[in-house]
């Protein structure tokens, strides 16, 4: 074990750990506000069914929440045990945003206890409903905090570094730094699309399996229509990403389109393999396409790779994660959109059973694009862990044990995902929502 | 004050304040195990149980808060703490992780209650974690965490042996068992559970005895380990005093069976000048010989603006915290069990 470098031995546990961490973190961001959607329209249109519905995600969600917590409390005191020296010189510039991002999720985890255990407890409907406004306040708020965190990662600003020390530090500048803000918004919004999705997915899955209640076509719709408007607002948000970059972090644009000559009138690759030489071979070559990613004209100077060190480029198989992630997305918008549409599809029959599939393939394909897209924005700062300022291998510990530690995590990881998995399915297999509406008494329990 | 007490302040308040909240829950763990495995259940464990749902998240917070106002106002001290304690970090992690999703699927997922399996690993984790993070204060009066050629290094020999540690792990233990009675017998008599008050009571009243006797073994090894530390302590002796007597009037107040909220104030402030006391002599170090607040402390705008988002956020927090707890803790209604239960 100890013959590996404990640097790389540090980055597959810190990525493991985040590569976790993300799936649940980004449900607990996003699902509160679908919860949100759909008390409030339950209220709005004195509808149960709405407001059963946002019974049923909120019992499910609180197993996420769990796993959520959990996973961010490893990063969290990882990012010390794995980094030491990166939060001995970074702690001096970014700790206001962490700090405020405990804050925020503090916020929500006190007022989530009260949510989930005050359902029936106020006269006005409206009052439980407000509850649910400081949590999926706290909890896009500290995903702000920590993307903000992340984003100084890639544009490190706000101080002068003199001799291996920080000085002239603004905090306030390290937080609002240039990356923050598409960086904030991407991942804000992908959350919500991914929840949306998952979401639109369970309804879907119902209905295939035989549902007819009007309970899962409200469902369905509700999730599909809002998955509809994030995907297509993620979309807008990545391509103000890709001007960024262009713009402040060329070699991680560059290393994602193979684009080595700094030139105008670039051409985007899609797919395709890298030869010796670096040519592409079998690529899908769309001319222009890139110089417009980058700065909306044919004519923008796109900065190529050979402008940099070797030392100081991303990988180049990088290229495959941005591409996935692009594809997915435009399924992400695709799906739904078909949807919308399928009273004009050809059969006309109300919910065919090809769109109610592609339905519930929107949770685990938004999963994947979100995962991918991480590894794009992370694996492309490489070499770096502040980027221009520090590089990864000066930062990990020193510390033995970073194998063994790793193994542990893997079992840990492991044992927590299936047995969220288990207790979820668990959850809704026992408890059936029309049984649920009958054992209520709801009007309209039978179809 | 300077900026540099407030900091430490900061987060001295914070660690105190998940001492008790965590004692509470790890004890509560345990006692919940222990009286399934006796057979009278139901006593105790619904008693827990409604106080410990609304509330389980939380606790984990103020350990979270600690460590990053670590980070934030002596970076210096995560990057030797944060070396030195790999290992044992990422054993307390694990611990942490299991202990707080097996209560969540336990209560919101499980369909029968009082899953065995759970309430074990909910037991056994409630009495290791305490002892693991106690740890941290025996390695916080130096000699453990050592620099060699550069490299931070920990010698685990030294610190096994030294009868220290142990004194301080043994006091972890009964302390988390003794503040967690303490405020279950409140609790239970709040609502008006005679039959769960008269064992916690039991709980409460056994406990008391080993606490003090702990504290007193660890008093007495600081003197061995670290006399410059134990002669400050002298110095403030009126707070471990006032300590002392704040024990007795809790575990009056509950052998009398009277003023049961006011016997749970005690035991904090008992908690609370023995903690602070403590900290305080332990200045001006975090680490000791190595870190110190002056030396170690991060840039005056980063401190200036970590204590105004502190102070911000006390804003929101505070009134937080009162609303569940008014919810939760001090609702007639809610503590005897007539309202909903979870959604």
């Amino acid at each position: 074990m100890s013959s590996l470098d404990p640097v790389l031995l540090s980055r597959i546990l810190t990525g493991l750990t985040l590569f976790v961490h993300i799936i649940f973190a980004s449900l607990g961001v996003g699902i509160p506000v679908m919860i949100a959607l759909a008390e409030w329209r339950g209220i709005r249109t004195n509808d149960p069914h709405y407001t059963l519905l946002a019974r049923r995600w909120a019992r499910g969600f609180v197993i996420t929440v769990a796993v959520g917590v959990v996973t961010g409390t490893s990063i969290g005191l990882q990012l010390s045990l794995l980094w030491p020296t990166f939060i001995r010189v970074a702690g001096q510039a970014i700790a206001l945003p962490l700090f405020m991002e405990t804050f925020a999720f503090f916020v929500e985890a006190i007022f989530l206890g009260i949510y989930l255990y005050t359902w029936d407890r106020f006269k006005n409907k409206g009052t439980h409903l407000l509850l649910l406004i400081p949590v999926a306040l706290g909890s896009s708020a500290s995903a702000m905090f920590i993307t903000m965190v992340n984003s100084f990662m890639n544009a490190p600003q706000g101080f002068t570094l003199a001799n291996g020390v920080l000085t002239d530090i603004n905090p306030i500048a390290a937080m609002l730094n240039t990356a923050a803000p598409t960086k904030v918004a991407h991942v804000l919004v992908s959350s919500y699309t991914l929840c949306a999705g998952v979401l639109g997915g369970i309804a879907a899955f119902s209905i295939l399996r035989g549902q007819k209640h009007v309970y899962f076509k409200k469902a369905l719709k509700l999730t599909v229509v809002s998955t509809f408007v994030f995907a297509v607002a993620t979309a807008i948000i990545g391509d103000f990403s890709g001007k960024y970059l262009a713009k402040y972090q060329p070699e991680k644009l560059a290393a994602g389109e193979w684009h080595f000559e700094t030139r105008p009138y670039a051409t985007l690759v899609y797919g395709g393999v890298l030869d010796d030489n670096n040519e592409v071979r079998y690529g899908l070559r769309i001319p222009y396409a890139l110089s417009i990613l980058a700065g909306n004209a044919p004519n923008t100077e796109v900065i190529g790779l050979n402008e940099f060190p070797e030392d100081e480029r991303p990988p180049l198989s990088i290229h495959y994660y941005f591409d996935t992630m692009v594809t997915l997305g435009g399924l992400l918008v695709v799906i739904p959109l078909l949807y919308m549409l399928r009273k004009w599809l050809p059969g006309r029959k109300g919910y065919p059973k090809w769109l109610l599939i592609g339905i519930m393939a929107l949770g685990p394909l938004s999963f994947a694009a979100i995962e991918v897209g991480w590894m794009y924005a992370e694996v492309g700062r490489q070499p770096w862990i502040m980027r221009g300022y520090m590089k990864v291998t000066e930062a990990a510990t020193t510390a033995d044990y970073v194998g063994w530690m790793l193994v542990l995590f893997i079992l840990l990881y492991l044992v927590l995902c299936f047995s969220c998995v288990k207790v979820l399915s668990k959850l809704f297999r026992n408890k059936d929502a029309v049984e649920e509406m009958r054992a209520l008494g709801m009007e309209g329990a039978e179809p | 004050m300077s900026y540099e007490i407030v900091g430490i302040t900061v987060l001295w308040v914070f660690l105190f304040g998940y001492m008790i909240v965590a004692s509470i829950d790890f004890g509560a763990g345990f006692f919940s195990f222990y009286s399934v495995v006796l057979g009278h259940e139901n006593k105790v464990h619904n008693i827990i149980q409604r106080y410990l749902s609304p509330v389980w998240e939380v606790t984990n917070v103020f350990l979270v808060f600690f460590y990053i106002g670590l980070i934030g106002f002596f970076p210096d001290a995560a990057y030797y703490y944060g070396t030195a304690l790999l290992v044992p970090g990422s054993l307390v992690i694990v611990l942490l992780a299991l202990r707080g999703v097996y209560y969540a699927f336990n209560t919101y997922g499980s369909s029968k209650e009082n899953n065995k399996i759970y309430m074990a690993l909910y037991g056994a984790t409630g009495i290791l974690i305490p002892a693991a993070l106690s740890t941290i204060l025996a390695i916080s009066e130096g000699g453990i965490i050592t620099v060699r050629e550069g490299k931070v290094v920990i010698g685990w020999v030294d610190f096994f042996t030294n009868p220290y540690t142990w004194s301080v792990i043994l006091l972890a233990l009964v302390s988390v068992l003794y503040i967690s009675a303490m405020f279950l017998s409140f609790y239970a008599n709040k609502s008006r559970d005679e039959g769960a008050f008269e064992i916690l009571r039991r709980y409460a009243l056994v406990w008391s005895g080993p606490t003090i006797a702990a504290s007193l073994l660890a008093f007495f090894e600081i003197n061995r380990q670290n006399p410059e530390h134990f002669q400050r302590m002298l110095d403030h002796a009126w707070m471990f005093v006032i300590s002392f007597l704040c024990f007795l009037i809790a575990v009056y107040l509950v052998w009398r069976k009277k003023h049961l909220g006011w016997s749970f104030i005690m035991v904090m402030l008992q908690f609370a000048f023995a903690w602070f006391g403590y900290g305080r002599s332990h200045l001006p170090y975090v680490l000791y010989k190595q870190i110190s607040i002056y030396e170690n402390f991060t840039n005056d705008t980063m401190a200036i603006a970590l204590i105004t988002a502190f102070v911000l956020g006390l804003i929101v927090l505070v009134p937080s915290l009162v609303l569940i707890m008014r919810l939760f803790l001090f609702d007639a209604k809610y503590i005897r069990g007539s309202s909903a239960k979870k959604g």
